[in-house]
């Protein structure tokens, strides 16, 4: 087994090239290199943080600014409703009015006129009556040759027609 | 070799040669011959730097080898805080160079070089190397311990809750086995790499020896083994990580306890 073998011989070269050898590794590599290569690193997940930070920030605003439109939007068309049911409010009550008004114009249009048939059925009966006393008056004459009065004739017209 | 008498040393991979006529550099009285485990672990080092190097483009989108590199020191910023918390970032450059080192060294030992005739090394399955990284991880340890809390840091050694007559008995045991602590760190390292390269190495005298003895042999033997070795492989690259992973969560895990005690 060489390692023991020639330990006598080449101890003393190995620790001291080991010592070189790597002492210049650690101070070189580890001490000199290393901490740059993980300054890299170190500033490279900095980046990727203050970016994911700037990301999120501006994805809350745009939350924000949404929220604000919503709450905008919402205000904009309870209004617009509110402006829509006064328009449909009054308008309603505005053709109440107008309903009325022509209502009661017909209203009396239709009574005057009533009065008006009232009026012509009474005056239509007076000659139908004169008309009656007259015809009786006539026939009366013709038949019997008797000549009866007027107040007669018309008396006895009256009682038939009350008789129908 | 396997030319002359198909003779296959399973331990000839482990052997230290010095390179370039360097075996008598000497500091201080002590060798310190540029070996072959000198050399990859020069290596590994250089291949460690391309690899991070690739990876400090800096680029807000990172492209795959940045994402790679960002990957890997994710990965153990990630088991630092899962371990020790906040605090253990401050150990992420050690933990980070010394689960890089051990995976690339793991790595790199295991490239089929000898296709083209270079002779890779593990140095990780060197005890030597191995039990270094230990104890330096282990002296971070102590150090991070008695600097944060001096002698109170002794408390880890009394777990929470326990009762006082059991004081006197747990206490050794945990002293013990916080001082087994770098040993199983380092020969845990250096027996799985050895144990893996032996074993595609005793596999490989199987395929070569077999084929040798004949058709027969080849088929019964050889064919066999060969296949048996292609799923060893798999498995020490899997073993590579492993084991890195391993030492790197030991360690951080012992950081750990030196940071915030029980």
């Amino acid at each position: 087994m060489p390692q023991i073998a020639q330990l006598a011989d080449t101890w003393s070269s190995q620790v001291f090239w080991l010592l070189v050898f790597f002492g210049i590794t650690f101070f070189v590599i580890g001490k000199g290199m290393v901490p740059k290569v993980m300054d890299t690193v170190a500033q490279r997940d900095g980046q990727i943080a203050a970016d994911l930070a700037a990301a999120k920030a501006a994805r809350d605003a745009a939350d924000e600014q949404e929220e604000a439109w919503r709450v905008k939007e919402n205000e904009n068309r309870a209004a617009a409703q509110a402006i829509v049911a006064k328009a449909k409010d009054e308008a309603a009550k505005k053709s109440e009015k107008k309903l009325a008004a022509a209502q009661k114009r017909l209203d009396k249009k239709l009574a005057e006129a009533e009065v008006r048939i009232d009026e012509a059925r009474t005056a239509a009966l007076a000659e139908v009556e004169s008309v009656a006393t007259e015809a009786a008056q006539d026939i009366v004459k013709t038949l019997a040759g008797v000549s009866v009065t007027k107040p007669v004739a018309a008396k006895a017209v009256k009682e038939q027609m009350a008789h129908g | 070799m396997a030319a002359e008498q198909a003779k296959v040393d399973p331990m000839y991979q482990f052997t230290i040669e010095p390179l370039g006529g360097s075996e008598a550099w000497e500091l201080a009285g002590y060798n310190i011959a540029f070996t072959n485990s000198a050399m990859w672990m020069l290596i590994t080092t250089v291949v460690l730097f391309i690899f991070v190097l690739g990876g400090m483009r800096r680029q807000l989108v990172p492209g795959r080898w940045q994402m790679m590199v960002e990957t890997f020191t994710g990965f153990i910023d990630n088991m630092l805080e899962a371990n020790i918390g906040k605090a253990g970032r401050k150990y992420v450059p050690y933990v980070f160079s010394l689960f890089m080192f051990i995976l690339f060294a793991n790595l790199l030992g295991l490239l089929p070089l000898g296709v083209i005739g270079l002779h890779p090394f593990t140095f990780t399955s060197h005890f030597t190397v191995t039990g270094v990284l230990a104890i330096i991880s282990f002296s971070i340890v102590l150090l991070v311990g008695f600097w944060k809390h001096g002698l109170h840091f002794f408390s880890l050694f009394v777990p929470h809750g326990t009762p006082l007559p059991m004081i006197p008995v747990i206490a050794p045991i945990e002293f013990i086995s916080f001082m087994v602590r770098p040993f199983s760190l380092g020969l845990r390292l250096f027996v799985a790499m050895m144990a893996g390269h032996v074993l595609l190495e005793v596999l490989s005298s199987f395929v070569i020896d077999g084929t040798n003895a004949g058709a027969g042999f080849g088929l019964l033997v050889g064919l066999p083994s060969f296949i048996l070795m292609i799923g060893i492989c798999a498995l020490e690259l899997l073993v590579a990580g492993i084991q890195a992973y391993v030492f790197a969560l030991l360690t951080s895990l012992y950081i750990n306890d030196a940071e915030n005690l029980h």
